[in-house]
Order: structure tokens, then sequence, then C-alpha cells
């Protein structure tokens, strides 16, 4: 299984091979382009609302006069045949739930229906299943039309567990840990979980407590058991162990006994592995499981080969083969091709659909932005629901009361049906014998690639993604975990930094180069005892390195001021020249133990504010907001905090390194708060709001990093900032402050930051949006620093939850160049109407003697949940190119922003 | 009380350990020539056998050794114990598959759950067995092949078995073994090392390692006892002098240096000669 080198023609072959393919298959380019209409912008209003789905359906459903295909269709206009659908969907406790759907609805209507019914919030590890003509299970698109994907009547769904939590103990309420016991307990009971005998029996007497309760001979018969099951071949004998075990668990409650259940199901080596049937390159059977850390793969029971998602560069399908890119070993001087062949193009696909929801779930911190829309044909799917990060911020303020719910004892285990529907076939052993020959030609295998032609071949692999063959490069954010390290090659490694920085062609939107996981070398007692860098660590690169570094230090440094009593929140925000001198933890160190008391530290924002003035379309003054929420905050909890604000002053991109590396210096501090914040919030007390907080800083500072250090990077998600910081305050009872702290930061070839403060207070109880379009008009090399949407209004309120699509034309692809021309003037207009606020704003550089006139247009539309947000996009998009015949789009930024009503909603 | 599982690495009560036939000197197999003194194997045993049961209490089940079964001595390759499965190996000599014979009656003795690897293209030695708490690595070599290690994943089902080519020695285990809970011994030798690189690649867990000059010193046994603590069982400065030195690198173990001088002429290490499980009081 593992790579061998092949020779360079071979990868130049297969590339001209994958543009045949296009040309080969005609029609599945046009199933993806009718799925897709062009000018048809993603609704990106699908999964963005998780409680507010009524009132988005509403708006969905209440779309105006449309310019594009889809709106056509929506029932204000073709309101005489709304087709009502009736979906039958499998429970988890195999009971059938019916409900009646809009015929043309997304999956997501679906999904929150079946959410909402299970009184489920932590549902973004859940997911909807169906069975395709070929009875194999796949998994609803949320943001795909029912009808397009469900093509068999009657229409049967299944609900199930989608992404396994690795430490189910991190869920915050017991109902979501119910649902995915029932999961687990049907894994088990069809086989696609084996366990031993002994996890049978302890698995089965925690299930048998949480769903009977204690041991009660009179109450519950001395046969009670044989009802349940707990194993593909239920025994007396393990009948009785569990029963014996049973009797010992006296006063566990149900959620105490699923805990446990957990604790154990969780070790499992199959936990939550996702198998495929496949075939190597020789053609031997093999299985390929996709789990949080990764890829396995497996011959028979054993795993022979295991890729963690930092190690995997890139994944594709073609046809029915299943591609990985690998990144070169430690010693290895090549990226390796391994080829997998699936038993047809539609399981190719879905392999690649689930490797990519996995990655992006598991392993980003936000989602990927969908590929480039408007010139591209291929798949267009990215996983875009929330990532594990999110969600567990996310759930982190879920404040209802733990819901009351029924743990009926659950009809299914009576039965040896599959909850989902699936024939009890898949299992592991007899899946490895249901798939079809696959023709018994040889798949290419392995091709190795010399570093330099790596991007020219990234650039062609993006132009050949047709349906059939669609390749994702995977972005290595970083959550890493790790031990702290030694901080000693810190300066060495700017330059290294620098150099790849520099180094980075900005073809690919993925930020591959530059999110490469960090390597490792934790720090251990005993002086020879090294512990083992796992093999994802051990690819050093040298940003990885530096940025590890960083995070090592910090992380200690964030130890260090957990100890402090208070809480104290650091974004540090010192100034460049600070920054480069010292460590990183000297300078934690100084702005941590500066002093122990609060204070209010604003380091740069003056400055800051004065030199965007002119483009910055903030309508509040960021720091005065800041002000006040740190000076409330101090009021009630003794808070410090400094926030960050965006270096921009220099051009020289050693400085903007180090800002880079302040950034992330200052977010794995927070993390490193954050975790123990975690850990203590013992109630749902204001310590708790707190640090929710913070982890929407840190969400902030993250994709400011993320944004400096890709270069072609053009727009930053702007993440909002919500608090509930003073909710528990007596004197404050409704007021919760909604935490703005978002500096995004672009970046342009040219060497200068910009940086946008947008500042959100709050939102009215009403929906709200924002629709940006930026018009950028320049010649096609040119590139431009791009902001952010900026909305501001106040009213009390909530959470709100963003969402920022960017799309982008290939046209404003980077070109490295680090000059930064001189600005000629600058003018903003702002138009407003009832709903919308146009700002357009004009740039005009000359750089090497090549005049640059760049357009943005921002377009802010609020409070109107009647207005189709695509609608009005699509129109925006439609004048901007309608007023500047002679420049083209080169970005469209989606910001989207709706509020999530907790619990109280009105539905 | 809550019932875990995977729990408790390195707990043990109990022993099996078997005797020295005369006929090891001339008839066991070996890798290289070297003249054996059984005597003295034996006193080494002896010293073995008695740090087990008396300097560190375990239950100790001692097999007579069987004149015709030169290897007996090396009872870990007849069978893998984890949790209370026993799986009894089919090992990769002709000439020792007879040893599992006194072993499966001994386990079962002990109330295991005890498995059997029927299958005849099926070869498994102990010695290719290395359980790290979390999961199996299985060497495959010359004395265990890949049915082996399926039969070895089909029979603990809770845990990855992951497999390892072993390139040179006679087993994985002749250059690695567990000092400690997520602590890999590993001799310095290069397919020492890539072994491991391939272990760590493959596994989900994260290991420390203690790399030790000597291949076969990396060979040691690991206990966690409840009245004891941590415990290692390693072998004498004598022997290797250098390697030695690295286990007192490790401060919170308790090291019993054992002399293996004889017995590894016959590619004997010190895991070979025990198969080591725990009983739970309650079973």
């Amino acid at each position: 299984m593992t790579t061998e080198s092949g020779a360079d023609s071979e990868a130049k072959q297969q590339q001209q091979e994958s543009t045949e393919t296009q040309k080969e298959n005609p029609q599945a380019a046009e199933l993806a382009l009718s799925q897709n209409p062009p000018e048809q912008l993603p609704p990106a209003v699908g999964h963005s609302t998780p409680a507010r789905k009524e009132q988005e359906q509403q708006e969905d459903q209440s779309s105006h006069q449309s310019s594009t295909s889809r709106l056509s269709r929506s029932p204000l206009k073709g309101a005489k045949k709304v087709k009502i659908m009736q979906c039958k969907v499998t429970l988890l406790d195999g009971s059938d739930y019916t409900l009646n759907v809009e015929k043309r609805v997304k999956g997501q209507v679906l999904f929150d229906k079946v959410c909402d019914h299970l009184n489920l919030l932590e549902k973004d590890y859940f997911g909807i299943t169906y069975r395709d003509l070929e009875n194999q299970k796949n998994w609803l698109d949320p943001s795909k039309d029912l009808k397009r994907q469900i093509r068999t009547l009657p229409w049967n769904f299944a609900f199930n567990v989608k992404f396994y939590p690795p430490d189910p103990s991190q869920l915050t309420e017991d109902i979501t840990r119910y649902y995915l016991c029932l999961q687990l307990r049907d894994d088990v009971v069809s086989g696609r979980l084996p366990c031993s005998f002994a996890t049978h029996t302890v698995l089965g007497s925690y299930t048998v407590q949480s769903e009977l309760g204690d041991y009660d001979p009179e109450e519950l018969g001395s046969d009670y058991i044989s009802e349940l099951r707990f194993a593909p071949n239920q025994t007396k004998e393990l009948e009785e162990k569990v029963m014996e075990l049973h009797k010992t668990y006296k006063g566990m409650t149900p959620a105490e006994a699923e805990i446990h259940f957990l604790e154990n199901a969780k070790k499992l080596s199959m936990y939550g592995v996702d198998l495929h049937h496949a075939k190597d390159s020789e053609g031997v059977e093999i299985m390929l499981g996709v789990c949080a850390s990764g890829l396995l793969i497996y011959r028979d029971r054993l795993r022979i080969n295991r890729f963690a998602w930092p190690k995997i560069l890139k994944i594709s399908y073609k046809r029915n083969n299943f591609y990985i890119k690998i990144r070169p070993g430690e010693f290895e001087q090549f990226e390796s091709t391994i080829g997998f062949k699936l038993p047809n193009h539609r399981a190719a696909k879905r392999l690649w659909k689930v490797c990519v929801e996995h990655h992006t779930f598991f392993r980003l911190v936000s989602p990927e932005v969908p590929p480039k829309k408007f010139l591209s044909l291929g798949s267009k799917f990215r996983y875009s629901g929330r990532t594990q990060a999110q969600t567990r911020r996310a759930s982190s303020l879920i404040i209802r009361p733990a819901p009351l719910f029924e743990r009926s004892a659950s009809k299914r285990y009576t039965m040896s049906r599959s909850l989902d529907g699936a024939p009890i076939t898949e299992n592991h052993e007899t899946l490895m014998k249901d798939s079809d020959g696959a023709r018994g030609d040889i798949i290419t295998t392995v091709t190795t690639e010399k570093k330099a032609e790596e991007e020219k071949a990234e650039q062609e692999d993006a132009k050949e993604t047709t349906d059939t063959a669609a390749t994702v490069t995977l972005r290595q954010e970083t959550k890493d975990t790790e031990p702290p390290t030694e901080m000693v090659k810190h300066q060495t490694n700017i330059s290294e930094l620098k150099r790849s920085f520099l180094e980075t062609d900005g073809a690919v939107p993925g930020l591959t180069e530059w999110e490469r996981r960090l390597s490792s070398s934790p720090a251990c007692e005993a002086p020879m005892i090294e512990p083992l860098n796992l093999q994802d660590n051990e690819d050093k690169m040298p940003v990885g390195d530096e940025k590890k570094e960083e995070a090592k230090a910090t992380e200690a440094a964030g130890n260090l001021l957990n100890c402090a009593a208070d809480f104290n929140v650091l974004t540090d925000g010192a100034p460049v020249h600070e920054l480069q001198a010292i460590s990183p933890s000297t300078a934690m160190d100084d702005d941590v133990f500066e002093d122990g008391t609060p204070r209010q530290a604003q380091k740069k924002t003056p400055d800051s504010q004065e030199e965007f003035s002119e483009k910055s379309l903030a309508k509040l003054s960021p720091g005065s907001v800041r002000e006040e929420v740190s000076q409330a905050i101090i009021d009630k909890r003794g808070m410090l905090i400094i926030l960050k604000e965006a270096e921009d002053r220099e051009e020289d991109k050693e400085h903007l390194q180090t800002v880079i590396k302040a950034r992330s210096t200052s977010v794995k501090e927070i993390e490193a708060v954050m975790e123990d914040m975690c850990q203590i919030k013992a109630a749902g007390s204001p310590k708790k709001a707190m640090a929710s907080w913070v982890s929407e800083v840190v969400k902030a500072e993250e994709s400011e990093v993320f944004s400096v250090l890709s270069e072609e990077m053009k727009t930053i998600e702007e993440p909002r900032h919500k608090v509930d910081a003073v909710q528990e305050q007596s004197e404050t009872n409704e007021a919760q402050i909604t935490l703005p702290e978002t500096t995004p930061l672009a970046v342009s070839t040219h060497g200068w930051v910009s940086s946008f403060t947008s500042q959100k207070t709050s939102v009215g109880p009403e929906q709200k949006a924002g629709v940006a379009v930026e018009a950028d008009a320049a010649p096609a090399d040119c590139v431009h620093p791009d902001e952010d949407t900026v909305c501001a209004k106040e009213m009390p309120v909530i959470h709100t939850e963003t969402k920022t699509i960017t799309y982008e034309s290939s046209a404003g692809d980077m070109n490295g160049d680090a000059d930064p021309g001189v600005l000629l003037s600058a003018q903003t207009i702002t138009s407003e109407t009832t709903s919308t606020t146009t700002t357009t704003h004009i740039t005009k550089t000359v750089k090497g003697g090549v005049s640059e006139t760049r357009i943005e247009k921002r377009i802010v539309i609020t409070g109107d949940p009647d207005i189709d947000h695509d609608e009005a996009l699509a129109q925006a998009i439609k004048e901007a190119k309608e007023q500047h015949p002679d420049m083209s789009v080169t970005k469209v930024v989606v910001h989207k922003e709706t509020e999530i009503t907790p619990e109280e909603g009105e539905d | 009380m809550a019932a875990g599982l995977m729990a408790g690495f390195g707990h043990y009560t109990h022993a099996i350990v078997r005797g020295i036939p005369a006929s090891l000197a001339s008839e066991a197999l070996r890798s290289i020539q070297a003249e054996v003194d059984v005597t003295k194997a034996r006193r080494e045993h002896d010293a073995y056998v008695h740090a087990l049961r008396t300097t560190l209490g375990l239950q100790v089940v001692e097999l007579p050794a069987d004149e015709t079964m030169p290897d007996c001595v090396f009872v870990e390759d007849a069978a893998v114990v984890c949790g209370d499965t026993a799986l009894i190996t089919r090992p990769g000599a002709e000439s020792r598959r007879r040893e599992t014979e006194a072993m499966k009656a001994a386990l079962k003795e002990l109330n295991l759950n005890v498995v059997e690897m029927t299958d005849e293209s099926a070869t498994l030695d102990g010695g290719d067995v290395l359980f790290t708490g979390r999961e199996f690595f299985v060497g495959l070599s010359k004395r265990t092949n890949q049915r082996g290690a399926e039969i070895l994943a089909d029979a603990f089902k809770d845990y990855a078995v992951s497999t390892v080519p072993v390139m040179e020695g006679l087993h994985l285990k002749s250059f690695c073994s567990m000092g400690g809970p997520g602590l890999i011994i590993i001799g310095s030798s290069e397919p020492a090392q890539k072994a491991l690189k391939i272990m760590q690649q493959m596994s989900d867990h994260r290991y420390d390692k203690l790399t030790v000059p000597d291949d076969l010193a990396a060979n040691c046994i690991y206990m966690n006892l409840s009245n004891k603590g941590h415990v290692l069982l390693h072998c004498t400065p004598e022997e290797f002098p250098e390697s030695a030195k690295m286990f007192e690198k490790l401060k919170d173990h308790m090291l019993i240096p054992l002399s293996n001088m004889e017995k590894v002429k016959v590619d004997g290490a010190l895991t070979c000669c025990s198969v080591l499980l725990n009983k739970k009081a309650d079973n």
C-alpha cells in the first residue's frame, strides 16, 4: 500500500488522461450544470440558521421577482401547484416519523423538522440518509433540493449519526448523547461496530440500565433481558452476564449509563468508521474507512495502512477511481498519489463526499468556501454545515434546561432489522463480498510529481473538475492539541516562513501551502524518552514548524495565564516591532503578568481606525464599542480584555509575518484559556458565557490568521461574536452584550493590509441579513484587497449566526507581486433605500505604470425577512455588470447573518 | 460500580511459565549457532520465575518441561491473552505446534475464554504480537503470516490490529516491547526504527518511545501491579551496559534486571518465557 515512485511521464500521462476524461463525459458535466444553472448562486439560506427554520422557509418561499431560473419556480409565482410529499423518516429508536414537506424544499428543511421533532439542538453530528436506486445509503445534502436527491418513491429516509464525536462527553446535552447511544446500539447489533464478548456485556448492561432503570426482579421478571438486543448473535450466556452487571448499577441514572456506554464504545477501533469497499492497485479487495482522524485501509479485519488527514494533500475521484495525494514523508522528495478502485462511479463519488465532509467537520475550524463559481464546472460539493469546532462553540451557548425526554423501551431491539433499513448484510464480513467485480483493469497506482510541477498540476486539476472528476485540496487548519515544545527555532524560522510565503502561488483557494499540519516534538520528562511523533506531525513544513512553535510557546503562556484567578483574556495587540524582537512566550508573559488587575488596553486601535478611515465602512466606532463592552465586562467580572487590531502600516512582509504570528500566538493562548474556562463552566453562570465569548474571539483570530497566511485569500469570513456576558447578572436580566471583536484583515499581493472593522452590537428580533456584493473591476492580473461586509444595527437581542460565502472568478488570482502600488484616489458613495444600503467604493491605484480602478459595491440588506436574498444578490450582480460593462466582476461576497433563538422559538 | 473496558494495562495476577528441557541445548531452534549451557539456562529461568512469584507476588502456573519440545520454555509464542480471552496460536515453526496443547489446558483451567486458531494456512507466534493497551501490532515475520493476524483480529474485536513487516530479527518483539502505558521501548537498529515508524503511522494513538542502543535489550516486561506500581523487568548491565543505563531514566518504575545470557542464544527474550494474565477476583 505504500507508495512507490513512478516516472514523471506517468504523472503527465495521468493529467492528460484526466483532461480526456472530462471530454469523454459530457453527460456527467451536463448533469452538474442542470443542477446548478449558471447565474444561480447556491442558496446560502439552507443551513445557516438552525434555530430559525420556519422563518427561513418562509423567506425561501417568498421570493419576489426573480431573475434566476430557480427563483422563478418559487411558490408565489407558481402557487397553483405546490406539491406536498409525504416523507417517512426512520428514527434512531426504530420508529417511523411521517411528515409532509413541499416537494421543492431543500434537504435542510426535512432535517430541521426531524430535529425539531426529536427536540435535538446539537444536530450537526447527525444527518439524513436515503437509499438510491442501487439501494446504497447516501447522505442527504441539506443544501440541495430533496427531489433532486431522492429519486425513488416513496420518500423513505433514515435519521442517523453522521459524524461520531471522538469524545462524546464533550457533547453538551444528554439528549444528544442518548441519540448517539441509539445509533451505536444499532451499529453494534448490526455488526457494523464489531466488539468482543466482554464489550457486548458491558455495553449491553448500560443499555439495560439506561432503558429499564435499576435491576428489579419483581418488576422486570427474570427474562426481561432477552427482550433486548445487544449483539448480532446474542446468546443466553451473554444475557446472563449482562444481567450480572446490571445488578451492580443500582442508582445509576439513564444519562449516567449512557455516558458509560459511550466511554466504552468510543474506544472501539471501528467506532465512527465509515467503511467503503474498494480494490487496491493490485486488485486486492480492501476496505476504506473514513473516520474523524483520517482514512484507514483495511484488508479483512487488519489495518494495513492509515492516512491521517494532515498526511493527505488532496482527494479526488474520477470515474470509479478514488485518489489520495499524499504528502511526502520525512525523507521522501515526492508527493505520491494512491488510487483505489471503487465498484462504480457513484461509489467513488460517495466516498469522496464522505471524505470531504469528515475532513471539514473534524479537521477544519470553519467550512471551506465553495470552489470558484463563475467559470468552473465540476462538483461544487463542499461540506457547508458547521464544523465540530463550530458546533461545540454553538452548543456551549445552549441555555435551555435539560429537556425531558422519554427513553422508550425501544421497539427495534426486538427486531433484527437494522434501523436505517440497511439489510443486515451491511456488516463487516458480508460487505466484503457484495462488491461487484471491478472489471479487472488495474488502476493507475502511484504517480509522483515534482514539487515544481505541483502548482501547475493543481491548476489543471481545478480545470478538469467535472462532476465525474472532482478534486479537493485539503485545507489544513490547525486544531492541534499537542503538548508544548521548545521554541528555539523561532527566529530562524522567520526567514523560512517568509520564503514560503513568497513562494506560494495563489491559485488554489484552499490555503494548502499554509495550513500544513504543524510538526511537533513535544517535551517529555525523562530525558531519553521522546514522544513518538505521529506520522502526521513528522513531515515538517517550515511554516508548520513556525506556527507550531508559536502555538507551543503560547500554550505554555496560556497555562500560566490560567493560574490567574480571573479570566484574563488577552488578545495580544502588541505592535509589530515588539513582537519581532522577543520570543512569543516572553511577549505573552509580559502581557499576562504586567499586572493582575483589570485594565483596558486598546493598543493600536486608534491608529488603525485612522489609517483606514477612508476605507472603513463601519458605522460604529469599533473602538468605542469595544471599550464599552470591555468596560461592561470589567464591571461585572473584572475582565481584562485587550483586543487586537490589524497591523498594516508596514508594507514589509516580514512585519506582516510577525503580525500573523502575533495573531496565531494569541489564538493559541486564548484557546488555552478557553479550555480551562470551559472546564470551569460549572453552572450556566457568567463564567460560561465568558467561555463562549472567548471561543468566538478565537474564531475571529483564526480566520484572520489564515487569511493573512494565504496569499490569494482575499476575503475574510467575518466572524461575529456574541456574548451573553451578563445574562445572569441580576441587574440586567434581559440585556445581553453582543460583543463584536472583529478585525477582518485582508491582504493583497501589493503587500499591504487593509483593515476593516465591523461591529455589530446587536441584532433585531426579526430576521436580518446582509448581502454584500463587491464588484471588483480590474486588469485581470491585478489583485485586490477585499474587505468585508459591515452591518451595524442597534436593537435588543440574541445570538446571530453568520455565513459568508465568497465567489470569485479566476481573473482575481494573485500574481504574488509585492509592489504596493500608489494609491491615486479613493472615494466612497453611499445610498440608502428602506431595506438596503448600497455603498460604492472606488479606488484608483497605479502600479508599475498600469493604473487599476477598482469598484466595490456593498449592499447591505437588513431587517426584512421577506426579501429573497439570492434574488437581491443576483440583481445586484446584474446591475453592477450593467453599470460597468467594461469591467469584470471578480468577486462576490455574500455575508449572511441570521439570528438564533435558542429555545423560545415561536414554533 | 461502573465497568470499564480496556482499563488496567499491565495489571496481571497470573503468569504461566514452563520448564527447560535438556533438549533445549542441542535441539531448540536458533538463528545463530551457539553452545547453550542448560544448567545456566535453568538458573536464569529460576531467577525469572522467582522474580515473578516472590518479588512481584504473581500466581505462577508452571508447566512441566517436555523433552520432545525443545523450545517449550518460550510459552509466549503459544498464546496471546488479552482481557479474558486467550487465543491459542498456531506457531510458525512446525516443530513447536504441539506446545500449544499444554498451554490451552492451562488457560482453560484458569477459566479464560479460549479461542483456537484452526485455519491451517494461518501461523502466528505470540512473539510477533505487541499489545499496547489500546491496539495490537502484529509483526509479519518468518513465523507469522497475514492469516494469523486476521484470526487474531477476529479474536480481539475491540482493538485495531495493524500489521508491521518484520525485516530482521525473529519476531516483532525481538526489538521492541512496552515499557509503560503509551511507552514503547525500541531498539536503535534501522529495521527497528523502520518498524516503529510504521507503527506510528498506523496508529490513532500517541506513544512515547524509549530508544535503547541494543535491539535485544528493548525486550522488557512491563507490569502495573497494585502493590508495586510500575514494574519493568529488563536486561542486566552485564549483557547490555549501555542499554541497561537507559532504564534508569524511568524514575517511576521498579526496575528488576534479569539475566538472559543463555536463553538469548536460542532467540529467547524476556517476554518469551511467560504468558501474563489478569484474573479479576470476581471471575
